[in-house]
Parts: C-alpha cells; sequence; structure tokens
C-alpha cells in the first residue's frame, strides 16, 4: 500500500494526516529520519520554518531529506514547507534543503491581521481552489524547469519541479482534498517509474 | 474575492504552533534567544508573571515600546497580553500588528463580567481555561486558541495539570452521552450547547489547547503533552532559570519527543536551578491569578 509521511517535528500535521488519508492512502508521521525508509512520499508540513529547520538539524534529518529526494520519491511542502525546499530565501544568507529552484520571500503577505483566504484557480487541479494563507511566503523567481501552478495577485504561490510540489497555502485546513489527491497521484506514480 | 480574519486563518495560525513552545520574553535580546532556540512565538510583556506577581499593583498591557522592538527582533508570530475584557488595549495591539493577542488573566482584569467578544477583531486570540465550561464559553466569544490556566509565575505544574485533566475528561465524558442528555450538561457547566454538540462529534476541541501556567521542566514540558496539550507556553521558567540559551533549547526538544525519556533525562542535565517555585497552598485565595475570570 502506498504510504505517505508526514514531518512530524512541529506544526500542522494531524491535519495533513487526515487529508492524505481522506484520499485512500496510509499516512504516518515521521519523527525519526530512519522511518523516511518506509514511505514513498514525504510532506513538510506548515509550521514555523525556522522552529522546523533547528529540528531537522536536530535529529539529523538534513542529508535524509535530501538524499529521499535525490532518490526521486516526491516531496510536497506547504507554507512552512515551501519555505524549506527553495534554493533561495529573501534576506537570508542561507536557504534550507533547495530542493526547488526557486527564490522565495517569507512572511511576503504581512503579519498575521493580513493573513486570508481566497479562491483561486490551480493549474489542471481546480479553477476555484480555497486557498488558505497564513503569514505565507510567495515564490518571487523561479528556475525555467519550475512549473508555476498558481498564482495570486501576480506572486507564485504554487509550483512544481519534476517530483517536487509546493504551495504558500494550506490545502490541509479545508476539506477540499484536490491538492494532496494530486500529490498522492505524484506518489503513486514515482513508486511505478522507481520499480520500472 | 479576498478574506482576512476569518475563523479558519485565525484558527489555523495556532494549528501551525503545534507541538511547539511559545516563550515569554521582555526584551529584543531574549525574543533573539527564544527563537534561536526554536520557539515557535514570543510573547512580549514588560514583565514575566513571577515578577507581576512580586510586583503587585494592576498589570496591564506592556509598553508598546518593548512590543515593537521585540516585533522588530524576531521572524516567528510575536503575541502579547491586553487585559480581560479590555477593548481598547486589544485593539491597540491589533493596529500595531500584534500576531495574536492572549486576554490573559495574568494581567489585572478590566472587566469582571465580561470577556472580549473576539470574533469582532481581524487578530486572532488565545483565551485560558480551568475546565470545559470555560474552554468553551471562550471558544463561544471568539477564541481561536486556547491554553491551560494553570497558576501563572508559580513554577508549580499542579494547576496545569489539573486544568488539563479536567478539559479532557469533560470531553470524554461529552463524547459518551446521548444528545437528549447535551442540553443539561450545557447548563451545568454554562457552555453553548451547539458547540458541545460539535466537540461531541469530533471527540476533541475545535481549537488547539497549549499548556500554560507552572511549567518549569524540560519533564514539565513532556508531561503536559503526555497529557494531550498541543504545545507549551513558558512564562518565568526559562529567563529566571541560570542558562536561558540552554533551558530554552532542552524545552523545545522535550516538547517535540516528549515520549524520548532517555532524550528528556540528556536535555536535564546541568540546566542549572530551574526557578524555585510556590506551593499552592502557600498561596492566598486574592493571590491566585487562575480565579480572577470563569
Amino acid at each position: 500500500m502506498t504510504t505517505i509521511g508526514v514531518l512530524a517535528l512541529q506544526g500542522a500535521v494531524r491535519e495533513h494526516i487526515r487529508s492524505v488519508e481522506a484520499c485512500g492512502v496510509e499516512a504516518i508521521e515521521i519523527k525519526r529520519k530512519e522511518q523516511l525508509e518506509d514511505i514513498d512520499g514525504l510532506i513538510l508540513p506548515g509550521g514555523e520554518s525556522t522552529t522546523m529547520r533547528r529540528l531537522i538539524d536536530s535529529y539529523d534529518f538534513f542529508d535524509a531529506i535530501q538524499a529521499f529526494g535525490e532518490k526521486g520519491k516526491p516531496i510536497f511542502g506547504t507554507c512552512a514547507g515551501l519555505i524549506l525546499m527553495a534554493s533561495e530565501i529573501e534576506g537570508q544568507e542561507q536557504a534550507h534543503l533547495g530542493l526547488m529552484n526557486m527564490k522565495v520571500a517569507r512572511n511576503a503577505f504581512g503579519r498575521q491581521v493580513a493573513s486570508f483566504e481566497a479562491k483561486i484557480p490551480v493549474k489542471d487541479i481546480a479553477d476555484n481552489f480555497n486557498a488558505v494563507f497564513i503569514r505565507a511566503p510567495y515564490i518571487t523567481e523561479v528556475g525555467s524547469e519550475v512549473e508555476v501552478l498558481a498564482t495570486y495577485q501576480d506572486r507564485i504561490v504554487a509550483a512544481q519541479q519534476d517530483h517536487y510540489l509546493c504551495s504558500a497555502f494550506h490545502p490541509e485546513l479545508t476539506d477540499d482534498n484536490r491538492l494532496i489527491a494530486y500529490f498522492v497521484k505524484m506518489v503513486e506514480e514515482s513508486i511505478q517509474t522507481l520499480a520500472s | 474575492m479576498t478574506n482576512t480574519g476569518t475563523e479558519r486563518v485565525k484558527r489555523g495560525m495556532a494549528e501551525m504552533q503545534k507541538g511547539g513552545v511559545i516563550m515569554d520574553v521582555v526584551n529584543a535580546e531574549q525574543a533573539k534567544v527564544a527563537e534561536e532556540a526554536g520557539a515557535v512565538a514570543v510573547m512580549a510583556l514588560e514583565r514575566v508573571p513571577s515578577d507581576i506577581r512580586a510586583a503587585g499593583g494592576v498589570a496591564r498591557m506592556a509598553d508598546p515600546t518593548i512590543t515593537e522592538e521585540v516585533m522588530n527582533a524576531v521572524s516567528i508570530p510575536v503575541m502579547a497580553k491586553a487585559r480581560i475584557g479590555h477593548i481598547a488595549e486589544a485593539r491597540v495591539l491589533e493596529a500595531m500588528g500584534v500576531d495574536y493577542i492572549d486576554e490573559s488573566e495574568v494581567l489585572t482584569p478590566a472587566d469582571d463580567i465580561y470577556h472580549l467578544n473576539k470574533s469582532d477583531f481581524t487578530v486572532p486570540f488565545v483565551c485560558g481555561c480551568r475546565n470545559l465550561g470555560e474552554a468553551v464559553r471562550r471558544i463561544g466569544e471568539g477564541a481561536s486558541m486556547l491554553r491551560t490556566k494553570g497558576e501563572p509565575g508559580t513554577g508549580n505544574i499542579v494547576e496545569a495539570v489539573r486544568h488539563m485533566r479536567q478539559v479532557q475528561s469533560e470531553i470524554r465524558k461529552l463524547t459518551g452521552m446521548s444528545r437528549d442528555e447535551v442540553m443539561t450538561f450545557a447548563k451545568e457547566i454554562g457552555a453553548p450547547f451547539e458547540l458541545l454538540l460539535e466537540i461531541r462529534e469530533e471527540g476533541r476541541l475545535p481549537v488547539v489547547n497549549f499548556a500554560a501556567g507552572g511549567v518549569a521542566t524540560p519533564a514539565d514540558a513532556a508531561l503536559m503533552m503526555e497529557l494531550g496539550a498541543d504545545g507549551v507556553f513558558v512564562g518565568s521558567g526559562i529567563f529566571k532559570s541560570n542558562n536561558p540559551a540552554k533551558f530554552a533549547k532542552a524545552i523545545v526538544e522535550a516538547t517535540t519527543h516528549f515520549q524520548d525519556y532517555k532524550l528528556i533525562a540528556e536535555l536535564s542535565k546541568d540546566l542549572g536551578t530551574a526557578m524555585k517555585g510556590i506551593e499552592m497552598s502557600t498561596l492566598e485565595a486574592h493571590d491566585r491569578m487562575q480565579d480572577r475570570s470563569e
């Protein structure tokens, strides 16, 4: 059975587990790097990116997550997860995992009072996805290999680069599972590809 | 259509804090120590609860200079406290762009009858609770996050444990009830009926519930997580200890890995003296902050 892990160091873990299960596949919390062996795809959930990065380092997850991605296994980052995946962060010298060739701005829509919901189209996935932005980042630049999946007021808020997917908003906070289902499909396809 | 301040956006913000530690700080330097240690947010204050307790008198919203200094120092969310029922203090904090307001019994209440109507605000609120009735009344007023009241500034975990167990036990009782029993339960605990039905259905509160009020060691934080807390507030514990940076990091790690007891043993070594703490029976009735509101 297809199993998707949710990095469970901090943040909206339970919501992602519920969304993945609603798509009919198994979801497990990942607290130790050894558990990455047991999963076919990984979700980096929303939370505080600074906090998550500290915990990724404390528990030696950094190289393990990069190696997981290099094997061709899909990774989906939401909000803080998107920041972790970027190769460049505005105003910071160091990026985190650097999985996707893109530059991001943190808290780019403003502080919590500016957090919002909006219906936006997501390419090939939905015409009116209820996107929940919470102190959200956005993507300011992408490399040619990155496909833009969604924008909001001309800012890039969802993108894909091969088996890497990211969104600045939180699909796990709504009952609309279409984006998660899209990731589940990416994972199922990668299982086939990696097996052949 | 863009909507700010929706219930989902306000509650969602608290969801992102889960499994994390929120630390009380009184200046930029402490805020940076907290961020560096892995705190998910900081609470900007003029004085930590144990100092408020020691100082006596009326405790009010912090000087905005301090709050702004903290907001400028870190990229993690900044919370700040307003007095219970103090509409103006809350509006000032909202106007300053604070990320979350704690309508807090740690400050001297401005209104001894009514809490803020938190649904009116764009900024989300966290409130304290000792039991399910209090928790659900606060949610009914629009709180997007809860925390146990515990007994702030005592370094004694016993009240936070009591409050967390009380809420959990009442939720378990509620989930076993038939629908016709819920109305009488609502009357008994003074909680809105519709919200109780929702909690009965889901088997849990519709907002996150953190532990607060008396967390003094990494093991205290782990205990509260074990009892079902979604995360931990640490007030006086960190910056009243001998080595705040080390202490803060230990609390963060103990919260993440609350069932890894070998790790907690390692984290707890050589932390220096934890805050001295206060035994509950030595507190006079008027010193009990948790009883300032219901």
